[in-house]
């Protein structure tokens, strides 16, 4: 085998797949053919990097270079100037942003500074579709040893002694759970992976199976055995074909190698793994909708008790764990139980995945450990609030989690001190607002997002939060009073303790957080008749600035519903009545002659 | 593709597979190896830098030193081709030029294993510029 003296790995995850990554990795591996370099360079396509803002991103090792915004055509440069002449390729090295200096090396960036990489220890550097990489990174040794060196009950006590909690949502303990299945005494148990990533603006589960998809068949295979499971099924859904493609061949290669199937190890211990996809439903996350779809009936939740624990797929014992959860399992059997509670606050220990989204510089994916301070994920690693703007809040745990404002900046995220500050950890999305955004539209967004997936099933969900989302539409179109604010919140708590799942008991927390923390955006829709962010059409009314008009009749002829009057050289006149607010005149009008009051 | 049968198996096989990888596990933290730049401008690669760095790239390998070898542009000792830079763990990077086979060898067994120096060492008579700085 020849010698590679320098590795390009080159982004892989679906935001830069959709970037062309795999024209570039063509275009770098045709560059190195023309110049006889195919035997020193090895070219890598890898999972996410997790700076998806700056995607593609290409990456050069050893020398830790970190290319963005990578273009197919630059495949030229980078070959010709970085590979054959040692030169960095300026114009495409990430910029600070305050500074605005290139940054050559990778690990000087805010970005990376203070992450802790367990979930995604992998991700951005091994070829997720090659398990000896994987291998090579101690893969599958923490099956080994658990099948070689441990009992059931020595696993599940590891996982417990680790602290490590549910990253679904719940933040339910996972050796907990895994007790209560190993209890229930049956011929056959499941364990099942939920990967049905539903929320608006999460996409940790999708790049850790993008990047790393074995480290969650061995976790997979590693809980069938503590709790007595010969059979794993990963439920998908199949708007992630790039994950299932990969996950494909990682099931493929492990069979292969004799890691999953019979008698793994030569220890007996017989488990594999097949996937069943899901077809895009919100409610589907919730554990026993999920069994349900699995069966091949409606995805609807039911009643717990019984907990999947004591009868789940095909009324077994099944186990769900979360994507994210699994891919820490190798991790905390290798290195310990102590060392994984070492890191994290008291009740939350390890690190947590967040999918940065919004009016956030830095979009994308980061893990830092439990108890970093919003203040250090917002404007630290994600690099602050795009184009100079304010920071208004931030919504956590997606539809079914709370907005957290300026005040809550400097609380430690964990699971408990979110659920104080009126929000939830969730699944880890974190959707940043700044002050255009309007938190009556907000609400209304997130409501929107529920009524739709709700499942139908129970009343106070189906019923309960169309009423919401109608209230939260009059508000917006400035008809409603004083006492819709009192009804909102009655409703909400109406719906919370009442819904059957939990679908129904956190869809109302945007907008109860968002009443409680903008109380005087949500006043002065109903009492003015005012949105103080601009957003809401109905509120808004378009006015002609007498001193600055100079009646060019430029706004009048671009009026798509003639509104606006004026003879030349003359005040124009826009009619309330008429004008759709589409903002067209304010676009064209040199003068800034147009407002908005 | 053989079975992995036994935690041993598993063991080989990973130890194998990490030669595969080394070059990036190493970049995580190259200030604590070896590190080795060969000036690859044209007048380097004329003087027979690729060899040279070929060189490095096999024997310290093979001598099991851990290092890092990279290539870099003209450091502007021209008449001096092939030069590299070597970069001891917590030292101050020194330059060779001149570098032949004969004194790559030289230089990995007296300069990096023990840190006596050889000859060809050009005296840095510059200051850089660090940007991050």
């Amino acid at each position: 085998m020849s010698k590679y003296s320098m590795h390009l790995l080159v982004c892989g995850g679906t935001g830069c797949h959709a970037a062309e990554s795999d024209a570039i990795v063509c275009n770098l591996r045709d560059e190195l053919e023309a110049n006889g370099l195919m035997d020193s360079v090895q070219v890598i396509l890898t999972g996410c990097f997790g700076f998806c803002e700056k995607g593609p991103i290409v990456k050069v090792m050893p020398d830790n270079t970190f290319y963005v915004k990578v273009k197919p055509e630059d495949a030229q440069s980078i070959v010709a100037e970085h590979v054959i002449k040692g030169r960095k390729v300026e114009r495409l090295l990430y910029r600070d942003p305050v500074t605005k200096e290139a940054v050559t090396d990778s690990k000087n960036m805010g970005f990376y500074k203070k992450q802790m990489r367990i979930a995604l220890r992998n991700c951005g550097f091994i070829n997720p579709e090659n398990i000896d990489e994987y291998i090579a990174r101690d893969g599958y040794m923490a099956l080994g040893k658990v099948l070689s060196e441990m009992t059931p009950e020595q696993v599940i006590k590891l996982v417990k002694d680790s602290g490590q909690r549910g990253r679904g949502g719940g933040g339910f303990s996972t050796g907990l759970k895994w007790e209560l299945a190993r209890r229930s005494v049956s011929d056959e148990k499941y364990v099942v992976c939920n990967a049905d990533e539903g929320d608006p603006g999460a996409f940790m589960d999708r790049s850790v199976l993008e990047g790393d998809p074995h480290s969650v068949l061995e976790a997979m295979a590693i809980c069938g055995y503590a709790i007595g499971a010969q059979n794993g099924l990963i439920y998908i859904r199949a708007e992630y074909p790039l994950a299932i493609e990969r996950l494909k061949i990682a099931i493929d290669q492990a069979r292969e190698y004799g890691l999953l199937g019979k008698d793994i190890f030569g220890t007996g211990f017989s488990f594999d793994i097949s996937l069943r996809y899901g077809a895009g439903a919100f409610v589907c996350g919730e554990e026993t909708a999920l069994i349900h779809s699995m069966e091949g009936l409606r995805g609807e939740p039911t009643v717990k008790p019984p907990f999947p624990a004591e009868s789940g797929f095909r009324n077994k014992p099944t186990n769900v764990n979360n994507v994210e959860t699994f891919a820490s399992i190798p991790a905390i059997i290798l290195k310990g139980a102590e060392w994984y509670s070492s890191i994290g606050t008291e009740k939350s220990k390890g690190t947590k995945v967040f999918a940065l989204a919004g009016k956030i510089n830095n979009v994308g994916l980061i893990e830092v450990p439990m108890g970093t301070t919003l203040r250090e994920v917002i404007f630290e690693i994600g690099g602050g609030i795009k184009n100079g703007k304010k920071f208004k809040g931030v919504q956590t745990g997606g539809p079914s989690g709370g907005c957290l404002t300026e005040k809550h900046l400097d609380t430690p995220i964990d699971f408990d001190n979110l659920i104080a500050a009126g929000s939830m950890m969730g699944s880890g999305a974190m959707i940043v607002l700044d002050e255009d955004d309007c938190m009556v539209s907000m609400a209304k967004f997130f409501l929107e997002f529920t009524v739709e997936e709700s499942c139908g099933k129970c009343a106070p969900c189906r019923i309960g939060n169309k009423r919401l989302h109608e209230l939260l539409g009059q508000i917006c179109d400035g008809k409603g009073s004083l006492a819709d604010l009192d009804r909102l919140r009655n409703m909400s708590l109406v719906i919370k303790d009442t819904s059957l799942c939990g679908l129904g008991q956190t869809s109302p927390n945007p907008v109860l957080s968002m009443l409680d923390n903008f109380r005087d955006e949500y006043v002065s829709h109903v009492t003015d008749r005012k949105c103080p962010a601009g957003q809401c059409r109905s509120l808004m009314e378009y006015v002609v600035l007498a001193d600055n008009c100079v009646g060019c009749t430029a706004c009048a002829r671009v009026c798509p519903v003639n509104a606006i009057t004026g003879e030349r050289k003359e005040i124009h006149y826009i009619n309330p009545d008429i004008c759709i607010k589409c903002g067209a005149c304010m676009d064209k009008c040199k003068f800034d002659a147009i407002y908005i009051r | 593709m053989s079975k992995i049968t036994t935690l041993a198996d598993l063991k080989k096989k990973r130890d194998e597979f990490k030669n595969g990888l080394e070059l990036r596990t190493k970049a995580l933290d190259p200030e604590s190896l070896v590190q080795v730049k060969v000036s690859m401008a044209t007048c380097g690669i004329a003087s027979g830098a690729k060899t040279i760095m070929e060189f490095f790239l096999e024997q310290l390998d093979r001598r099991n030193v851990a290092a890092v070898v990279t290539q870099t542009g003209c450091m502007g000792y021209c008449y001096a081709e092939p030069t590299i830079e070597v970069k001891l763990p917590g030292q101050e990077s020194v330059v060779f030029g001149y570098v032949d086979l004969k004194r790559a060898d030289q230089i990995i067994e007296k300069y990096i294993k023990t840190g006596e120096l050889v000859d060809g060492i050009i005296p840095v008579n510059y200051q850089s510029i660090d940007l991050n700085q």
